[in-house]
C-alpha cells in the first residue's frame, strides 16, 4: 500500500444526532483511509450514516443537532474532530472542499454566481477582486460553462440544474483543495447531464494531486469511477475494498444484495432480485448484526453479536461471521445446518 | 387488432400561455407536449423516457386529463374524452389512475392510510363503511403490507411503503390504465427492486395496462418491452421491444443509452456526451428539435422538420437520417 501518501486518516469515528424519539447513532465506529489522488466511494442507502460521516470530517455536524461522540479525523496527521473552529475555517473550503447534492440549496440565491466562486479565493488565497475573477472565469470555462464572462454576472436560478452542479464544482475547486467531498453531486441530474459531471470529476482525478471522497448511493456510478469503495449499512462499515474486489467477490451479503438488485440495460430482462425488508432504525440499534433481519444467510451467531472486521486480502475487509474461519469450516462440514 | 387497443393519443398538444405586460399579451406558447400520437394495448405497459422538461410527465397528466389539452384527441376504450364534463370525467377516473413519483407529498399527512384509500372507493360508490375498510385491507395486503395498517398516519411510514399505499390507493377502483410517473425514482435502490417487482405481479394479477414514466432506461426495461423516447414534447422514438437497447436508431436514444452507467468496472463504455441541456420548450429550435444536441447532424437538419414513421416494423423513429431525401 502507498501509505506514504495518506491524506486522511478515519479512526473509529461515531456521530449522533438528537431526535425527539431517541439519539439516533447514524455513525458508528467507522474507520477508513483516504489516500492521495485516489478516488474513494461511500455507498449505501439513505439513512445508512454516509453524509453524516461526510459532515463530521469537516465539523458540519454541529450546525444540525448532531456532534461527533468519539474518534479521530487526522488530516495529514491533525485532528480535525478536535481542532479550533478557527482552524477548521482555515482548511475548510481551502484544503477540503465539499460538493452537496442540491446545487439550488447550496447556492446563495441573492449573490451572483460570479461572487460566490470569488469569495474563498479572496478569503483563502487573499487574491485581489480582478485577479480572484480572471480565476473564476478561467475555471466556469474549465468545468464547461458556456460564455463563462457573462454568465459570471448571473444569479443561480438563471442556470439549469447541470450548470448549478457546475458552479458549486467550481466554488469547491477554487483553492486547489487537496480533498474534495462530493456529497451526491449527480443524483439530482438527468442521466445525460450525469454522465457530463462525472465526466469532469473523472478529469479532476486524472489531472491528478486531488482526493476524491465520492459520495452514493449508486453501485452502477461508482463502477466507472471508483478506486476503492466503502459499502455502509445502518452507520457502520459493511465492507470495503478495490472495487474489483467489492464487485467480483463481495463478502458481505448486503454487498450481493445491491448488486444484485441493480436494474440492468444489458441482460436477460427477469425478475429483479430484490432485498427483502426495511433500512433499520439507529435509535438505538441492538449490539448484533443489524443487517441480520433481511440477510439470506443469517445465522444464530448474527443475532447474538456485533460481527467484527474481517480482513480478507490487504485492501478488502468485511464485517460479516460468513468470513469467520471457524464458522466457514463448520458450514463446509454441516452443508445443511443452518 | 383494433379491439385490444385500450388508449389512443392522437397528435395531442398541451402548450402553457406565455403572456407579457398589464393586459397579458399573449407573447408566446411553452410547447410542453408538441403532437404526440401514441397508442396502448390492453394488459401492455408503455415505457415512456426522456431527460426531465421532455413533457413526459404533462404527456402522462393529460391523458388522464389533470391537465386540459390544448388541441388533439384522447381516446379510451373507443370513447372520446378529450372533453369529458366533469361527471364522465369522474366515471373514467375510474378506470384510468395515477401513481406518483413523490408518495411523500401524494398522501395527505392528516387522514389515515385507510381513509386515504377508503376515498377512492367512496367516491366511486362504495357506501357502506364495513365494506370499505374490509377492501381497503385486502389492497393493503395485495401490496404487501397489513391490514392493520389502515390505522395508521403516513409518516409512520419509510418511503417505499409510502409508496406501497400510493399504489394500493390507484387499485382501490379497479382501474384499467395506470400512469405512474416517476414511481421509483424517489426511493432507494434496494426498495426500487422490491417496487418494480411488485407492480410487474400487479400488472399480471389485475391485467393492468401502464403508461411507465421514467428517466432511467434501465428502470423501464423491466417493466416494458414497448418503449417510447421523447424529446422536447416530441417522441423521437418508438420500438416494440428490446431491440431498443441492442441496436438505437435515434442519435438522441444513442446518447442517452451511452450515458446510463453500467454496474461492472470491467466495462469501459464508450460514451457520447451531450452538449449543453436541453433547449427551453418556449423557444424549440428549428428544423429537427434534437439538431443543436446531435452528433449525428447533417446539412439538412436545421431547416427540414422530420416526422414519426415506421422504419421497419414495429419500429418507429423521427430523425431525417432515415427518411428519403426530399431537400
Amino acid at each position: 500500500m502507498k501509505t506514504s501518501n495518506l491524506i486522511l486518516e478515519v479512526k473509529g469515528l461515531s456521530a449522533t444526532y438528537l431526535s425527539r424519539q431517541g439519539v439516533v447513532r447514524a455513525v458508528d465506529s467507522l474507520s477508513f483511509d483516504l489516500y492521495g489522488g485516489e478516488v474513494l466511494c461511500l455507498v449505501g442507502e439513505s439513512g445508512c450514516g454516509k453524509t453524516t460521516a461526510a459532515l463530521s470530517i469537516l465539523r458540519l455536524l454541529e450546525h444540525l443537532n448532531g456532534q461527533v461522540v468519539g474518534g479521530h479525523v487526522l488530516f495529514k496527521g491533525e485532528d480535525l474532530a478536535r481542532a479550533s473552529l478557527e482552524r477548521i475555517r482555515e482548511i475548510r473550503g481551502n484544503r477540503i472542499a465539499m460538493i452537496f447534492q442540491d446545487a439550488q440549496a447550496a447556492l446563495n440565491p441573492v449573490l451572483k454566481v460570479g461572487e460566490q466562486i470569488v469569495e474563498p479565493l479572496k478569503l483563502h488565497i487573499g487574491l485581489k477582486s480582478d485577479e480572484a475573477s480572471a480565476k473564476a472565469i478561467e475555471l466556469m470555462r474549465q468545468l464547461g460553462i458556456p460564455s463563462p464572462e457573462s454568465a459570471f454576472h448571473y444569479y443561480p436560478h438563471q442556470f439549469s440544474g447541470g450548470m448549478k452542479q457546475r458552479v458549486m464544482i467550481a466554488i469547491a475547486l477554487s483553492c486547489g483543495p487537496e480533498v474534495l467531498i462530493a456529497d451526491e453531486p449527480t443524483t439530482a441530474l438527468d442521466v445525460t447531464t450525469r454522465a457530463q459531471i462525472l465526466d469532469i470529476l473523472l478529469s479532476l482525478k486524472e489531472k491528478g494531486g486531488m482526493s476524491l471522497l465520492f459520495i452514493t448511493h449508486d453501485l452502477a456510478t461508482v463502477a466507472g469511477i471508483a478506486d476503492r469503495i466503502i459499502v455502509m449499512y445502518g452507520g457502520r462499515l459493511a465492507e470495503t475494498g478495490t472495487v474489483r474486489e467489492v464487485f467480483e467477490s463481495p463478502r458481505h451479503p448486503y454487498t450481493e444484495g445491491l448488486l444484485k438488485c441493480l436494474p440492468r440495460i444489458t441482460g436477460a430482462e427477469e425478475k429483479l432480485y430484490s432485498i427483502p425488508g426495511n433500512i433499520p432504525s439507529l435509535i438505538d440499534p441492538p449490539d448484533n448484526c443489524l443487517f441480520s433481519p433481511r440477510c439470506p444467510y443469517v445465522m444464530p451467531i448474527c443475532k447474538q453479536k456485533r460481527p467484527p472486521e474481517y480482513v480478507i486480502s490487504q485492501t478488502q475487509r468485511a464485517t460479516c461471521f460468513l468470513n469467520d474461519p471457524e464458522i466457514k469450516k463448520s458450514k463446509l462440514q454441516n452443508p445443511n445446518d443452518k | 387488432m383494433t379491439n385490444d387497443i385500450l388508449l389512443e393519443v392522437k397528435n395531442l398538444k398541451k402548450y402553457y400561455p406565455i403572456t407579457r405586460g398589464l393586459f397579458g399579451r399573449h407573447a408566446g406558447d411553452v410547447r410542453a407536449v408538441d403532437g404526440v400520437s401514441l397508442f396502448v394495448r390492453e394488459k401492455e405497459a408503455l415505457g415512456l423516457v426522456g431527460e426531465s422538461g421532455c413533457g413526459k410527465s404533462t404527456l402522462g397528466r393529460t391523458i388522464l386529463r389533470l391537465e386540459e389539452p390544448t388541441s388533439g384527441q384522447i381516446v379510451f376504450q373507443g370513447k372520446d374524452i378529450t372533453r369529458l364534463g366533469a361527471k364522465d370525467l369522474r366515471s373514467f377516473r375510474g378506470k384510468a389512475q395515477m401513481i406518483f413519483q413523490d408518495p411523500q407529498s401524494s398522501l395527505d399527512p392528516r387522514m389515515m392510510v385507510g381513509d386515504s384509500i377508503g376515498e377512492a372507493l367512496l367516491i366511486q360508490g362504495v357506501k357502506d363503511e364495513k365494506e370499505r375498510w374490509n377492501k381497503v385491507g385486502r389492497l393493503l395486503e395485495k401490496v404487501g403490507l397489513e391490514a392493520e395498517h389502515s390505522w395508521r398516519y403516513p409518516h409512520e411510514f419509510s418511503g417505499g411503503q409510502k409508496q406501497r399505499i400510493g399504489i394500493a390507493r390507484a387499485l382501490a377502483v379497479s382501474p384499467k390504465l395506470i400512469v405512474a410517473d416517476e414511481p421509483v425514482s424517489a426511493l432507494d435502490v434496494s426498495i426500487q427492486a422490491q417496487i418494480l417487482n411488485l407492480l410487474s405481479d400487479l400488472q399480471k394479477d389485475f391485467g393492468l395496462s401502464y403508461i411507465f414514466i421514467a428517466h432511467d432506461l434501465a428502470v423501464v426495461r423491466h417493466i416494458s418491452r414497448r418503449i417510447a423516447v421523447m424529446y422536447l414534447g416530441r417522441i423521437v422514438e418508438l420500438c416494440e421491444g428490446p431491440e431498443l437497447f441492442r441496436n438505437p436508431l435515434h442519435p438522441y436514444t444513442e446518447a442517452l443509452l451511452s450515458a446510463v452507467p453500467e454496474p461492472d468496472p470491467n466495462v469501459k463504455k464508450k460514451r457520447i456526451l451531450l452538449k449543453g441541456d436541453v433547449p427551453s420548450a418556449a423557444n424549440i429550435p428549428s428544423g429537427c428539435r434534437f439538431h443543436p444536441r446531435c452528433h449525428k447532424r447533417f446539412e439538412p437538419c436545421p431547416t427540414v422538420e422530420p416526422h414519426l414513421f415506421e422504419y421497419q416494423p414495429g419500429r418507429w423513429v423521427e430523425c431525417l437520417l432515415y427518411e428519403k431525401p426530399t431537400w
